[in-house]
Order: C-alpha cells, then sequence, then structure tokens
C-alpha cells in the first residue's frame, strides 16, 4: 500500500505551518523527513497519521482516499521523541496494549509480545514499570508498541533524539534491521543528515513547512535542487560565496580570482553563488581543484581524528572538516584551500544549474 | 572531602526553633500538662495521671462526635475527589476560556471561612433564604435549623460549594502537565476514552490527588469556622463534629482536663489517619 499526499497544507489562523505539498510514498519504503526544529516534519506526520486534519488537498492510503477519516480507523504506529509509554503498566502490557484493543486472542498477544521483546532485547524487563527502565530501553519499549501491531504506516518522530549518543548510535544500528522484512512504510523525522545518509531510501529536505526536495537519499545529497535543500542536507553546514563569471574566470568580491572548473565552462557570465561542502575545504591542497582562502579562525573543534574550523571569509562564516588534529589559535588567519571542482553552482533564484557533490 | 565544622552554623537556624518554640512547641506543651493534671484554678495542679484520658476514649460523647466526624470527612471526600476531577476534565486546556473557568473556581477559595458560614446561613433559611424559599416552594419540607437531616445536607452541600474548587484547581495542574503525545499516542492505539482516563491521566494525577486528598481530609477533619456559624453544631447536637464539642468542653464548661486530652487524641487521630492515606496512596510508588 502507497501513501500518497496531493496538494496537502495545514493553515492554523493566519499561520501556515505546511504549505501545499506533493508526496508520494512506496510500499514497503523507509522515507527520511530531514530539516530543523519548526521546519514542519511533525506537523507532516501528523498530516500522514490523520492526527490532523489537513486545510486543503488529499491523503490517500492504497488507492483510498482517507483524508478526515481518524486515526483510530487507520492501521498506523508512532513513535515520538518523548518516551511515551502508559505510566502504571507492566512493559509486557504496555507492548500489548495494541493487541489488546485489537481483540487478539491471548496466546497471539504473548507470542508478538515475545518476539518484539527479543528483537528489541527487552525480555528480561517485560516485568518492570517504565519508570524503571533506562531511557534507552523506555524508548525501546515504546518502539516494540509501535511494531508490535503490523501497522501500514509506521512513524518516528525523532525517536533517537533524547537518547544519549551511544544508544544513539546502537539503536540507529538496529532500526533498518527492525523494518527488514515489512512492508510497511516507514517514516522517519531527523535533524541530522548524518541519519538520512545512515538510513538511505527516500528523504524529503523540509525548509519552513515546505518540502523543497523528494527523492533517493543519495541524489538528494548529491544533487539538491537548491540552495535551500543543499543547506538542509549539509551537516556541518555547506558554505557560500557569491562569486562573478567573467570569460574563464569566477571572480570574488575582494577581486580574487580563479580558473572556473572544467565542468562549468559552458555557463554564461553573471553573478552566481558558490556552495562548498566542509569537508571539501582542508588546511592542505586536496582534490582536482584546490583553490587557497584566507580567513580568520573563529573556533577550532578537534575531535579524535579530525578538527572542524570555524573561520569567517568575506564576512560569511564557513566550515572547514578536516582530516587530522589542527590546532588553530582563535583570531590568526589562516590559510585553507577549498576544492573548487566539488563545488555546487547555484544562480540568483538559488536553482542548482551545475556542480555535484561525488561524495 | 574535608568538611568545615563551624558551631556558628546554629545561630542561624536560632530563629527558626525560637519561632517554633513559641507557636508550636510552648502551646502544645501547655495542652500536654493540662491533660495529666487536674486544677480548680489560681494555678494549683493535681497529678492525675492518665484518668482524662480514659474518660475521653470511653465517653459516648466523644465516640458519637468521632462518629459524626469520619461520616462527614468521607462523605464530602467521596463527593469533592469524584467531582472536583469531573470537572477538571470538563475544563478547557487552552484557548480565552482558560482564564475565566480558572478564576471563577478559584473564587470560593478567596472568601473568608466565617463568610461562607454567613452566607450558607442566610442562603438556606427556610423563610428568606433562596435556597430554604426554593425548596420549601418545590414541596420539600426543608428547614436546616430544627431537621438534622436538613442540617447535614446544608453543611455537605457548603463544605462541597467551598472546597471542590481546591482539588479542581490540583486536579487541573495534573491534568495540562501531560504532554500532547500521550493522547495522540493513544488515540494512534485505538484506546477508548475511559481507557485514556484509567490509563493516562489518572496515573498521571496521582501525585496531586494524594495531595489533594490529605489536604480535604485534614481540613475536614478541623472544620470549625464554617460550620459553627451555620449551625452552631445544632439542632440538637446532630452536628456536633469534633472541633465543635472540643470548644464547647474547653470554653463552654471549663473542663480543661478532658479538653486538653481531647485535643492530644484529636491531633494523633488526624496523624494517623494522614500517614494511613499518604501509605496507601504511594504504595504502588515504591514498588
Amino acid at each position: 500500500m502507497s501513501l500518497e499526499l496531493r496538494r496537502v497544507s495545514l493553515r492554523v489562523g493566519a499561520e501556515t505551518h505546511i504549505h501545499p505539498t506533493d508526496l508520494v510514498c512506496e510500499p514497503g519504503s523507509f522515507n527520511v523527513l530531514l530539516g530543523t526544529t519548526l521546519a514542519g516534519k511533525t506537523t507532516l506526520m501528523k498530516l500522514m497519521a490523520g492526527l490532523e486534519r489537513p486545510t486543503s488537498g488529499e491523503v490517500h492510503f492504497g488507492g483510498r482516499d482517507v483524508t478526515g477519516v481518524s486515526v483510530r480507523n487507520r492501521n498506523v504506529s508512532m513513535v515520538y521523541q518523548q518516551f511515551i509509554n502508559y505510566p502504571n503498566m507492566s512493559v509486557y502490557e504496555n507492548i500489548a496494549s495494541p493487541l489488546k484493543v485489537a481483540r487478539l486472542p491471548d496466546d497471539e498477544i504473548k507470542r508478538r509480545v515475545g518476539t518484539f521483546a527479543e528483537l528489541l532485547r527487552l525480555t528480561p524487563m517485560l516485568g518492570r514499570r517504565p519508570s524503571e527502565l533506562s531511557g534507552g530501553q523506555q524508548q525501546r519499549t515504546a518502539m516494540a508498541r509501535a511494531l508490535v501491531k503490523d501497522a501500514d504506516l509506521v512513524l518516528l518522530d525523532e525517536p533517537l533524539a533524547n537518547l544519549d549518543f551511544k544508544l544513539r548510535e546502537e539503536l540507529r544500528d538496529e532500526l533498518p534491521r527492525l523494518f527488514a522484512n515489512r512492508d510497511c512504510i516507514v517514516v522517519y523525522a531527523t535533524t541530522e543528515p548524518v541519519e538520512a545518509l545512515l538510513f538511505g531510501g527516500h528523504t524529503a529536505c523540509l525548509f519552513e513547512g515546505r518540502v523543497v526536495q523528494f527523492g533517493p537519499t543519495g541524489e538528494v545529497y548529491r544533487s539538491p535542487l537548491d540552495l535551500t535543500s543543499a543547506q538542509v542536507f549539509s551537516d556541518p553546514p555547506i558554505n557560500t560565496a557569491q562569486v562573478t563569471k567573467a570569460g574563464g574566470d569566477f571572480r570574488l568580491a575582494d577581486g580574487g580570482s580563479f580558473p572556473v572548473p572544467a565542468g562549468h565552462a559552458g555557463l554564461a557570465d553573471g553573478a552566481y553563488t558558490l556552495g562548498v561542502r566542509p569537508h571539501h575545504v582542508s588546511p592542505a591542497p586536496e582534490g582536482a581543484q584546490p583553490v587557497a582562502i584566507e580567513g580568520d579562525v573563529l573556533v577550532t573543534e578537534l575531535s579524535g581524528s579530525e578538527s572542524i574550523i570555524h573561520f569567517t571569509f568575506h564576512e560569511r562564516t564557513w566550515v572547514s572538516q578536516a582530516h587530522g588534529i589542527h590546532p588553530f589559535e582563535v583570531g590568526t588567519r589562516q590559510r585553507l584551500y577549498a576544492d573548487m571542482s566539488k563545488a555546487l553552482v547555484f544562480d540568483g533564484a538559488g536553482r542548482r544549474i551545475a556542480g555535484q557533490s561525488t561524495t | 572531602m574535608n568538611k568545615t565544622h563551624d558551631n556558628r552554623a546554629w545561630f542561624f537556624v536560632l530563629p527558626v526553633v525560637a519561632l517554633v518554640a513559641f507557636n508550636a512547641i510552648i502551646p502544645l506543651m501547655t495542652v500536654v500538662n493540662y491533660s495529666v493534671q487536674e486544677t480548680f484554678g489560681d494555678n494549683v495542679f493535681f497529678w492525675a495521671g492518665v484518668t482524662w484520658f480514659e474518660q475521653v476514649l470511653q465517653s459516648q460523647r466523644f465516640h458519637n462526635a468521632l462518629g459524626r466526624q469520619l461520616i462527614f470527612t468521607f462523605t464530602i471526600l467521596a463527593i469533592e475527589i469524584p467531582l472536583g476531577v469531573a470537572i477538571a476534565l470538563a475544563m478547557p486546556r487552552k484557548g480565552p476560556w482558560v482564564p475565566v473557568c480558572l478564576v471563577l473556581m478559584a473564587l470560593p477559595l478567596l472568601i473568608p471561612w466565617n463568610v461562607v458560614g454567613a452566607m450558607w446561613n442566610i442562603f438556606a433559611l427556610p423563610d428568606i433564604g433562596l435556597l430554604g424559599r426554593s425548596l420549601n416552594a418545590l414541596g420539600f419540607n426543608y428547614n436546616f435549623t430544627r431537621q438534622p437531616g436538613d442540617a447535614w445536607f446544608t453543611l455537605i452541600l457548603m463544605d462541597v460549594w467551598h472546597w471542590t474548587s481546591l482539588v479542581v484547581l490540583l486536579a487541573y495542574a495534573g491534568l495540562v502537565s501531560i504532554p500532547d503525545a500521550y493522547y495522540q499516542a493513544a488515540r494512534i492505539d485505538g484506546a477508548s476514552s475511559f481507557a485514556i482516563f484509567r490509563y493516562i491521566q489518572l496515573p498521571k494525577m496521582k501525585r496531586v490527588l494524594t495531595i489533594a486528598v490529605l489536604l480535604r481530609f485534614m481540613d475536614s477533619f478541623m472544620i470549625y469556622t464554617e460550620l459553627s456559624v451555620l449551625t452552631g453544631g445544632g439542632p440538637g447536637n446532630a452536628t456536633t463534629l469534633l472541633s465543635i464539642d472540643l470548644v464547647k468542653i474547653a470554653l463552654g464548661q471549663f473542663d480543661l482536663g478532658p479538653a486538653a486530652a481531647m485535643s492530644l487524641i484529636y491531633f494523633l487521630i488526624i496523624l494517623l489517619l494522614s500517614w494511613v492515606f499518604y501509605t496507601l496512596m504511594m504504595r504502588n510508588e515504591q514498588q
């Protein structure tokens, strides 16, 4: 069964929460909604589930128009950012609750709860109350509750956001496995581009209540339709610079210039915005066309094996995500290299007209 | 870790100790003093041991007052707690009506207690009161100053009017603290509104309801002002609850010994029952 949104929008009073949106999720697909907080991810999910009624447009499920059909009469399950469980029920009763509502026979309930408790490693905790579990176990209980009922549509609203780093990594690895043999549609909302890349499937980039791009995750990442989509799908944020093309050169505002990368020779002269992903900026020349740029270091974050260097370049904040440890002093002027052969080129309206991130 | 020991710290505690001693411990010790001695005035005391305690515990009058007190307290708890929860559930969670509802709910709590008693006394008078006259006009033979049943009805109605608001406000505070996601999750599960109440709202309100039950229990067990203005314990002894009886013994008959013994017993009953309530309601929490 496929889920289809046709020109779905939501307005509350004078505020538009979701602009008219078209979206088709294929049966058995894993779909990521990627966007910052308040981009409209949760609202879009509520519209998909039937928790909110769209102001206009239609929601179709399996070819049937389900606009306005209550969530009770749809086969949907959802996991939230907060760990939502029934507080005075045991883990077993929590997982069993949707099955009890559906009036399944007791031994069938027992079998299914057992299967999913095992899958989510909750078997030793079945007798406990949610308040006696760790955050990760509480969230796994909520996930078991969502999975146990064989829903057609499973919505996961930033389920890992409130977990600590280690648990997040762990559950991230488990998630795709949980859905591997199911033909339900999974929709997963997240603020982190890394998660979208990790899960694959399809990704929708959301910005201010609009789906700016939807497609196979790798394609959306490599070929963003416009600057907004590239900005949503980049962490650390994508670097931008205003350039003017004159003949064979891209000119920067301060008079610096560099040759137009080989692939973009056909562009007409005029003003463009270049987008360079942070891992294409490094302290040493790398790639096919490293162009030297100078910037004042704002802050350097060092992790085990890489440095994230924030610096100002043409009055904009740029970020370099570089291999190795580069302990630059704050406030010093440093020379870095941007691999312009990997730059994305956007026109005056923000549409990408050339360039592709290959990695 | 080295802890600094400094006896000067005691000086900071001293004002509190002095205050508590002045307004609680010293009066309480005076009561204890009276409860074990006999006096004929002029500050002459004779040791009486536990005589007064035995006398109070064996007196039919005390048993009757305690019985009435228990009936009153459990009746108003049985009405005010469910009614308060029901009203809180019916109140809007957001929108322009929220402050209106909250202010309306808080109004009875802002009225001085003796005024509540006086208001209800006049309201219920069978010849000129709105309630009294209306009931009589409807064919009920209602007279709360003569008929014990009517006196009880009026007393309970007054307490429900005065104090249900407190339960409403506490229960409402518990309700609004439940995140929306819980309700959505329940709707997705297909849970009925009764199931939502039973498995989400009630457990989430448990702590505030425990406080509501304790507060209403203690306050209703000590009710004096409104009751003394409304019926003064009458007709006869029909609405003479513990506090009214205590005042009659202490200030009416000046039996200071028995009154002191009764005060202590009264205090211990409240303490014991509060503990029982608290333990019962919090039992699951510890499991």
